[in-house]
């Protein structure tokens, strides 16, 4: 069982979250070119090792996380939130 | 063996005795015996047959690693196969028998197969059993899978039952600052010095006993009691009959604690075990070492076990195992051992590998000597010893004995730091692997880490326990014998016939490992399965090493060079039913109940699962058949009015100034300038331009709107909301939030809809079409003072509208609904009607949507903008996504209209018997407006481009071809005239 | 090379096994091959043996950088079957199907293919329609042995199951693919290696690439733990390790994400449940089979997030336990013996890869989500023909890396681009 530190509400089992993907995808914007979706959708640079990547804290407050894990050894190195603004105001408030 | 209980001495309770049945007789034993040692007791010998050649076995060990005594315990329902006698604690009434064995395992006719042992050689199957003997002609499988009936016949251990089991089975979850596993002189030591220092401390022993090695210690009792005392005094929480089975990430471990499995009549309140979860901050692992046997000729035969388990036997059970023993050894831990038989009054004669070596007074000690073979019948009455010829054996002395007990080494259990990844190191002055090292917080003590005397291994658990907490520790040094470990793996000589047994249960000798090492099988993963080492029921405790061994000695290299099999959890086998717990039967998946599910089931609602929902299929009456209850059902609707519950449908609250952008994006048709009082019917596609779901939103203010999904998909559509709202579009200023448990919502339709309502709203109430006209929107307060939602939206194509009331007025909703409706000459129904409804409409569910459309396909391309961007817009320009020739929503009739046709048809041009076809049929029902049976589906091209040209709907697996019409996908009241009346 | 036969058995248990030889050779890696495969799996293994075989290409390596087998060979559940629906896989899966059938007397080595059917539960009357759609097209896409079953049947056939009607999602049907059933997977590596060495492929373990040497569009040689070896072509085979080397070639992204998948077997039982068998409704999934030994076979979902370990976690040992429960109710005092996991690739679609690269001479077999063991004869027969040929057969022709920016997307599911989707 991985263990994440959610920053809303504490160390909880994964089984509480819901893995994502990949967090370093910057998706394009609405009207950009196939391409750039295409790649954007379905390639992946399926890194083995040190990743930033999506959870949502499905089963508690539902907020999308950016967690840095280790995918060789489910290490998490950092748990903060997806939505800008608010990591920031968290980081603030440290 | 002549195995006697002694009047005195040993940890059972005497003045308990009890009464058990083995192979339906009746045998006595004492509270505290294990089914093993009260077998021992009453003299039997062979209590089990092995895997492969059905060799009579006794009982090897006194521990989880036994491979001799496996046998079934219990009856009927609660009959489990593959139990250890080793570890079954005995208690009145015990029901036990032999397995794998006919008639019974004193007398096996199975064992015929040892006396072809001579070809069963390592993977033999492999090379034959192909085609007909004796040059494998053949093609195909069904030779073989003529010899694999008989195979799968002779395979397999005991017989499960085939009943439910009908006991349950707890989880519980729990957190620690420090979990001990192990409870010897060790993990007693580690759990006392973390606790003492303030921590919160679990200690957890498979035994029924705690104190490990100290139990089978009479001298030692005093020091068990006050560690214990101790333990306990200090707070720490202690579970016995608890398996440690796996170690997981961040620092989880899984426990079984068997909690009435050595009950006679448990406390029906109870569980019969409970699974744990522990989240542990660190991990002590106390979990002692294993014996392990020597290969040579016979070393099956019952009579032969570990030395460390004769010594189990006498000081804990008080049984003497023997009278006549000879102990073959390697090592300083048989001194103790040979010292208590000898006391105990058995003729002890000490065989040690060793060219030095030291005996206790009355024990003749022999140096140079290892077993070679054994002999006897049913039980061992001699063995011939071979002594040490240069690097080989030779031949020596004949020993007559009733007991021969071996110790080849000590293995340290480190089982559970290798589920973590931690690779196992060989240690060759101490013949043994060591816990590799790790990152994580586990710390291995006692003999688990090769320790092997008992101060220090006390005094490895202080340290461990302080490493645990962090702080500095002098670690304890491996090792403790005197004199070092002469490790001896294989004894043979040339021209030995005897098989020797490396993985016993599995039937795995000696020559099965060179073989397996002349084929090239020579790594450990090759070995263990080629030759099927170590995978029996006790995972290779016993021969794993050996087996290294001997192919390290093959190859002429070293044991690390072989590799290390990584240990896989459980560490010994857990029930699955302790792993599913309480989550079975009708509580498998949580099931989803709508606000009026009591209120359906009253009025006569045969319900069908939608997912994690129940709904309403259908209403019948007396008499009815499903088939005229949808049909009357639909009927009515079209005629009068009808009520459905539509509770199940997601309902996301979309809020905030940005929020009609939002939906903007999100749905693939315009939302911006929705008016206030007004639904809208969304698209919204992924990422890929697939339609991923679809449903109605209201705009109940400038700033807060209302959209619903499908049931099926309502979670998804959540989730996906909130990752674009916090990951992607983190600038607008929306929050959404899941209310579909908070509204009962009904769909009334029909041309009496707007009366039934009407009568159920506070007098006064407008829902005219003027005021609320198609795809209007309005706050209502029902009679009573019932506040909720109402908005003309139609499903069935007929004038309709969804009302909503808070959950907890849902029934009295229907309580106003319901009498109008009756009275109009109306009726409730199902979704099997709804079906039939949206079918002759041709409005799509999940049957169409099925993750693979495009929003042209299902006949909606119209709803794509192209005046904005939203999800999806751009990748639905694929080429493959835009040809012309791709299947789309279409209406199909039969071509003789009496006919019926099924769904999972596929749509193929007539003259054409294979291939995949032109399309395929989605949902069909019949069509009570229509008078016949019609279907949706798609076919490439669409409808237009198979007018007028028959078409087969063929269905091989289930009724055959049907000649079919292609039509436009809406049916029924094509212009909408009746939901916008 | 002494013939495997029951001949032969007999006469090296009289004569004391001594004329069994190596299966296969260990020899020193050669500085340079025609065809240089890497990864000495089933996909590996097989694709050497064909190339050899069929396209009589000589002078071919397979590069494992540990023991054959030792991937995800070893560690599935041995369920071959060919019930997939979508064109492409369809036509696919049927000729490994039928290249499975005669898989034994082919490499003669007993692969244990036990055509015992593969039977999934259905539990609504939209289930039954939605699988009668893909048995149908499997019935006239040449697979005759695609049935439904009604209960009644069903129940003959598979006595054991939970038809209690308190049960949560009660069975009222089956689809069943009669030819599929469960094969030996050590065996099916042993025996693919043994035969391809008899024909004079290279197998080299303990070899390990570290690094590719690359010219303009090609690669021109291997480093690897056993020196520098060059190749005319180079082949990846490497489920669980794909992107690893695909980024070692400079080649950036692939639709590819790996994922663990963990496997279960229980103690050994005399026979209980003759037949394949899958489940998979309220959001479970589930499938199970005993083994020759005797061993309860089962798995489930992925553990949902991606990971490169080889090791489970506690949540779907749960979740499959429940799911075996409720399928089997019998198994509650039945005993888990082991678990374990495989690291697969998922792809974006569910569907593999096998095609050419943006590089010349470097071929890519990949993405073989849950599919990878059933494929292993046609993902190596096509393979080699791609890599002989260097041109994809119309076969594979829709199992190229372009697929998804002209818009195919070979999705049984339908669950869309989200690689943990395709389980």
């Amino acid at each position: 069982m991985l263990r994440l530190a959610c920053p809303f509400c504490g160390l909880r089992d994964h089984s509480e979250f819901s893995y994502g993907g990949d967090g370093s995808i910057i998706y394009p914007a609405l009207d950009a070119p196939v391409q750039d979706w295409h790649d954007a959708v379905f390639l992946r640079d399926n890194v083995c090792g040190r990743q930033v990547e999506t959870w949502q804290h499905v089963h508690g407050c539902r907020m999308w996380l950016l967690v840095e894990r280790d995918t060789l050894t489910h290490e998490i190195h950092s748990v903060r939130p997806a939505h800008s603004e608010l990591a920031s105001t968290l980081e603030g408030a440290e | 063996m002549t195995a006697r209980r002694l009047d005195k001495g040993g940890r059972i309770d005497r003045s308990r005795p009890v009464s058990f049945r083995w192979d339906d007789k009746t045998y006595g034993g004492f509270g505290g015996d294990t089914l093993a040692s009260a077998l021992m007791a009453n003299g039997q010998t062979i209590l089990g047959r092995s895997f492969k050649y059905h060799r009579p076995r006794g009982i090897m060990s006194a521990g989880v690693e036994e491979s001799g005594a496996i046998v079934s315990v219990g009856a009927g329902a609660r009959h489990e196969p593959n139990v250890k006698a080793t570890m079954e604690e005995l208690y009145d009434g015990l029901e036990a028998h032999g397995q794998n064995a006919w008639p019974n395992v004193r007398f096996d006719l199975g064992s015929v197969n040892g006396l072809f042992g001579r070809f069963f050689s390592a993977g033999f199957y492999y090379k034959t059993f192909m085609g007909l003997p004796p040059f494998e002609w053949g093609r195909g499988t069904g030779i073989w899978m003529q010899y694999e009936k008989l195979i799968r016949k002779a395979a397999g251990m005991g017989t499960a039952s085939r009943e439910p089991d009908p006991d349950c089975y707890d989880h519980v979850h729990a957190f620690c600052d420090i979990l001990v596993v192990g409870s010897g002189p060790a993990g007693l030591n580690a759990a006392l010095t973390a606790a003492e220092a303030g921590r919160d401390v679990m200690l957890v022993e498979q035994d029924f006993e705690l104190g490990g090695d100290y139990i089978n210690d009479p001298g030692a009792e005093a020091e068990r009691t006050a560690l214990i005392a101790a333990v306990e005094r200090a707070g720490v929480r202690v579970l016995t009959r608890t398996t440690a089975f796996g170690l997981y990430d961040s620092g989880v471990a899984g426990l079984v604690e068997r909690v009435t499995d050595h009950l006679a009549t448990p406390d029906r309140h109870l569980p019969r075990q409970r699974f744990w979860t522990v989240r542990a901050g660190a991990t002590v692992l106390a979990t002692g070492a294993i014996e392990r046997s020597i290969a040579f000729g016979g070393n099956d035969r019952p009579g032969v076990m570990t030395a460390s388990a004769a010594r189990s036997y006498l000081n804990r059970f008080g049984v003497l195992p023997g009278k006549r023993v000879v102990i073959a050894t390697t090592n300083d831990s048989t001194l103790d051992v040979a010292c208590d038989l000898a006391a105990a009054g058995a003729e002890v004669v000490l065989a040690d590998a060793r060219d030095n070596a030291d005996a206790p007074t009355g024990v003749k000690l022999r140096t140079g000597l290892a077993p070679l073979v054994t002999h006897g019948r049913r039980s061992v009455q001699g063995v011939t010893l071979a002594s040490r010829s240069g690097s080989a054996w030779a031949k020596a002395s004949r020993e007559a004995c009733d007991l021969l007990l071996v110790s080849g080494g000590w293995s340290p259990v480190v089982n559970l730091s290798s589920h973590r990844g931690a690779k196992p190191e060989w240690k060759a002055d101490l013949a043994c692997f060591l816990a590799g090292p790790t990152e994580e917080p586990i710390h291995m003590a006692g003999s688990a880490n090769g320790i092997w005397n008992r101060s220090d291994c006390a005094a490895s658990g202080v340290a461990a326990a302080r490493l645990a907490m962090g702080e500095q520790a002098e670690v304890v040094a491996p090792g403790g014998w005197i004199r070092p470990i002469r490790p001896v793996y294989e004894v043979r000589v040339p021209g030995t016939k005897a098989k020797a047994f490396v993985d016993p249960q599995h039937d795995v000798t000696a020559d099965d490992v060179h073989l397996a090492h002349q084929e090239g099988f020579v790594s450990v993963e090759h070995l263990k399965r080629y030759t099927t080492l170590g995978m029996a029921t006790d995972q290779g405790k016993m021969g794993n090493v050996i087996g290294l061994a001997l192919m390290a000695e093959a190859l002429g290299r070293e044991v690390p060079a072989v590799g290390t099999t990584r240990f896989r959890p459980p560490y010994t086998p857990v029930a699955i039913g302790a792993l599913a717990g309480r989550n079975v039967g009708h509580h498998f998946k949580p099931l989803r109940r709508t606000p009026l599910h009591d209120w359906n089931l009253r009025h006569g609602a045969t319900m069908t699962e939608a997912g994690l929902w129940q709904r309403p299929w259908y209403f019948a009456r007396e008499g009815e058949t499903i088939t005229e209850a949808y049909i009357r059902e639909a009927t009515t609707v079209r005629d009068t009015v009808g009520i459905c519950d539509v509770s199940s449908l997601g309902k996301i609250a979309v809020q905030g100034p940005d929020a009609a952008e939002f939906l903007n994006r999100v749905y693939s048709n315009a939302f911006a300038k929705l008016a206030v009082g007004r639904a809208r019917y969304g698209i919204m596609l992924r990422d890929d331009g697939m339609v991923m779901d679809d449903g109605t939103t209201w705009r109940l203010g400038e700033a807060d709107f209302l959209m619903t999904t499908t049931t099926t998909n309502a979670g998804r559509v959540m989730v996906w909301l909130e990752e674009l709202l916090q990951t992607r579009w983190s600038d607008l200023r929306v929050h959404v939030t899941s209310v579909t448990d908070l509204w009962a919502g009904v769909s009334v339709a029909g041309p009496q809809a707007r009366n039934v309502i009407a009568a159920s709203l506070e007098d006064g109430t407008d829902i005219s079409d003027g005021t609320l006209p198609f795809m209007g929107v309005a706050p209502v307060t029902l009679k009573g003072g019932i506040q909720g939602h109402i908005a003309r939206i139609s499903f069935s194509g007929e004038l309709a509208y969804e009302l909503y009331v808070p959950a907890d007025h849902g029934e009295e909703m229907m309580d106003l609904l319901w009498p109008a409706a009756k009275a109009a000459g109306g009726c409730l129904y199902g979704l099997e009607a709804l079906g039939a409804l949206r079918i002759e409409k041709g409005h799509v569910t999940g049957a169409e949507l099925d993750g693979r459309v495009t929003i042209d396909d299902a006949g909606l391309g119209k709803m794509a903008s192209t005046k904005k961007p939203f999800i999806g817009s751009s990748l639905r320009q694929r080429p493959e996504l835009t040809r012309a020739d791709r299947p789309c929503l279409v209406g199909i009739f039969p071509k003789d209209r009496s006919q019926t046709f099924n769904g999972g048809a596929l749509l193929c041009a007539t003259n054409k018997a294979t291939g995949f076809g032109e399309g395929w049929i989605t949902a069909v029902t019949h069509s009570p407006a229509l008078g016949h049976w019609i279907g949706l589906g798609y076919i490439a091209g669409g409808h237009e481009a198979w007018a007028g040209k028959t078409v087969t709907a063929t269905d091989p697996v289930r009724k055959g071809d049907v000649a079919v019409e292609i039509v436009s996908p809406h049916m029924f009241d094509p212009e909408g005239a009746r939901m916008h009346g | 090379m002494t013939r495997f036969t029951a001949w032969n058995v007999f006469w090296q248990g009289i004569t004391g096994q001594k004329g069994w030889t190596r299966q296969w050779r260990d020899p020193e890696p050669k500085a340079h091959y025609d065809v240089v495969i890497v990864g000495g799996g089933l996909h590996g293994l097989a694709t050497a043996y064909y190339l050899s075989k069929v396209h009589g290409v000589q002078n071919v390596a397979v590069l494992e950088k540990g023991w054959i087998g030792g991937g995800n060979a070893g560690r599935n559940t041995t369920i071959v079957r060919s019930n997939y629906a979508q064109p492409g896989n369809r036509e696919f899966y049927e000729h490994s199907l039928r290249l499975w059938e005669n898989l034994s007397h082919e490499l003669n080595y007993n692969v244990m293919f036990s055509q015992r059917s593969h039977i999934a539960l259905l539990h609504s009357p939209g289930a039954i329609d939605a699988a009668s759609r893909n048995y149908n097209t499997m019935r006239r896409t040449g697979t005759p042995d695609a049935e439904i079953w009604d209960l009644p049947t069903l129940k003959r056939a598979v006595p054991h199951l939970n038809y209690a009607a308190n049960a949560r999602f009660p069975i009222i049907g089956a689809a069943v693919q009669k030819r599929a059933g469960t094969a030996r997977h050590d065996a099916v590596v042993w025996g693919y290696a043994r035969a391809a060495d008899a024909r004079g492929v290279d197998i080299i373990q303990n070899c390990k690439v570290e690094g590719l040497a690359r010219e303009g569009g090609r690669i021109t040689a291997l480093d690897t733990t056993r020196g520098r070896i060059t190749a005319g072509k180079v082949a990846f085979a490497v489920a669980g390790s794909t992107s690893l080397l695909w980024q070692m070639a400079g080649l950036g992204g692939l639709p590819i994400e790996s994922h663990k998948l963990q496997a279960f077997v229980s103690e050994p039982l005399k026979p209980l449940l003759d037949q394949v068998v899958v489940f998979g409704m309220g959001g479970a999934h589930f499938y199970i089979s005993q083994s020759d030994k005797g061993g309860m076979v089962f798995g489930g979902d992925l553990d949902w997030y991606k990971s490169y370990a080889q090791r489970g976690n506690l949540p779907i040992v749960q979740d499959v336990a429940e799911a075996a429960m409720s399928v089997l109710p019998c198994l509650g005092r039945v005993k888990l013996l082991r678990h374990w996991s495989g690291v697969v690739d998922m792809s974006m679609d569910g569907t593999h890869f096998i095609c050419k690269t943006p590089l010349d001479n470097l071929y890519l077999n990949a993405g073989w989500n849950y599919g990878g063991f059933k494929a292993t004869p046609a993902s190596g027969w096509w393979f080699a023909d791609l890599i002989a040929n260097d041109r994809p057969a119309p076969m594979i022709a829709s199992f190229d890396l372009k697929r998804f920016e002209r818009g195919l997307q070979i999705d049984e599911r339908g669950a869309g681009p989200d690689c943990k989707l395709h389980g």
